[in-house]
């Protein structure tokens, strides 16, 4: 029984996950102060994944990424570095996929917080972003947690962006969705329902763990 | 001595209107502020903390310019330091009593001394989560003075205590003031709650 693609699911996750919380956590602080035309298309745009399939994102990722055109052959030729068929392009589509599902509710979170938190630590001689780390992030932790979890358990169940981009290279791009699909094509019921099993108890695990946490900080555990 | 003269559009449920106010306070007074709801009060303070920006306004303190809106000058809540007590308190929920002055102060001694003011200093490792609606009002009120402000700005500060606590508080808050040589502009609903100790009143109608 290959496991590599075990690993390989939550080496994936695990990078998205950290990645999109590095970058997720400013990009929801300032869509959620105040509203104009072009963080109303940010935010369109962040969307976007929950609804468009994935296939199409997948089909636009490995265009624009493809050594053959624009940007792909100028990273590939400037950096040395290739998204498409590797590792990392893995990685670059599952940052855009997931992106909904940290920055929504952390978004949702920040602009439920009471508008006088922040003014009176601004009152306090407080900069943005020592309001942001001391005051502001803290008191959403609980939200914090479940974009973590919803961004990690989303990452593990993809599918069609990853199969687009990465393909199906054992070690490399071959994630445990795909071994799920590939196992079923070869008739390989065993293996099939051996990978759909872990990734079941992970995610279970997961969103029970959501739930024992935020149990006494928020009405759903989901919110 | 603070000038302000300032002009704010407000948005109100029943339509708009102007809140307009024109007057100054003398350097370490307290000045009573009423009014019915609606009528800009707590607007008002938030345009002299630089929380809220008037349309039109000129705002000074001593002999600096905190807003001038003629001439693009507009100073920041950070800049203007002025001590605030918001209605809804705005304590922090992830913070104890002692760690909400050590956010705002370095100063031992000055918590030290605002602790006992407040009867708060067998609470310290308490979070607002965890304290009475009088006790969470005093916190409101410890932590605006905690940066030893010129100016205080206080929106119903006294609502949630007894009339036993408020008594004891407000003598303590006078001393406290007069020691600062804080001006002070406070907002309140009772009529007798400031009497003996504002300098003056301001009312804002509709």
């Amino acid at each position: 029984m290959d496991l590599s693609p075990i690993w390989l699911t939550l080496k994936l996750a695990a990078i998205t996950t950290l990645l999109l919380l590095v970058a997720g956590l400013p990009l929801a602080w300032w869509l959620s102060k105040g509203r104009s035309f072009f963080k109303t298309i940010i935010e369109a745009l962040i969307t976007m994944p929950l609804v468009l399939p994935p296939s199409v994102l997948g089909f636009y990722l490995l265009l624009a990424f493809s050594p053959q055109h624009g940007v792909g052959k100028w990273l590939e030729h400037t950096f040395n570095v290739q998204f498409v068929f590797s590792f990392q392009g893995l990685v670059l589509a599952s940052f855009i996929y997931s992106m909904p599902f940290m920055i929504g509710p952390i978004k949702s979170a920040l602009q439920q917080l009471p508008a006088s938190l922040a003014q009176a630590s601004y009152t306090l001689g407080k900069t943005p972003w020592q309001t942001f780390k001391q005051v502001l992030v803290p008191n959403i932790k609980p939200s914090l947690l479940t974009a973590m979890v919803l961004t990690f358990a989303h990452t593990l169940g993809e599918f069609g962006v990853v199969l687009m981009i990465g393909g199906n290279i054992p070690g490399v791009t071959r994630v445990a969705s795909i071994a799920v699909y590939d196992s079923v094509e070869r008739m390989d019921y065993a293996s099939a329902n051996t990978y759909s099993l872990i990734l079941f108890g992970i995610t279970f695990l997961m969103v029970m763990c959501v739930f024992v946490f935020n149990k006494y900080h928020a009405k759903s555990p989901l919110e | 001595m603070i000038s302000v003269t300032i002009e704010k559009k407000l948005k109100l449920y029943q339509g708009r209107q102007v809140l307009s106010v024109k007057r100054q306070f003398e350097a370490g007074s307290v000045t009573k502020i009423y009014g019915p709801s609606g009528a800009g009060k707590t607007t008002l303070l938030k345009v002299l903390a630089g929380l809220v920006t008037p349309e039109k306004g000129l705002i000074t303190v001593d002999d600096t310019t905190w807003l001038n809106t003629y001439a693009g000058i507009n100073l920041s809540p950070q800049k203007r330091k002025s001590g605030f007590v918001f209605q809804d308190y705005a304590l922090f929920p992830n913070m104890t009593v002692l760690q909400h002055l050590e956010y705002a102060t370095e100063d031992k001694g000055w918590i030290n001394h605002l602790l006992q003011l407040g009867k708060l200093d067998k609470l310290t490792d308490h979070k607002p989560a965890h304290l009475s609606g009088g006790q969470q009002q005093r916190l409101a009120i410890l932590r605006a003075l905690a940066i030893k402000p010129k100016v205080l700005l206080m929106d119903e500060p006294f609502s949630a205590l007894d009339p036993e606590m408020k008594t004891e508080l407000i003598a303590g808050l006078k001393k406290v003031f007069t020691e600062l040589n804080a001006t002070a502009l406070i907002v309140s609903h009772n009529p007798q709650e400031l009497d003996g100790w504002a300098d003056g009143e301001l009312y804002i109608a509709n």
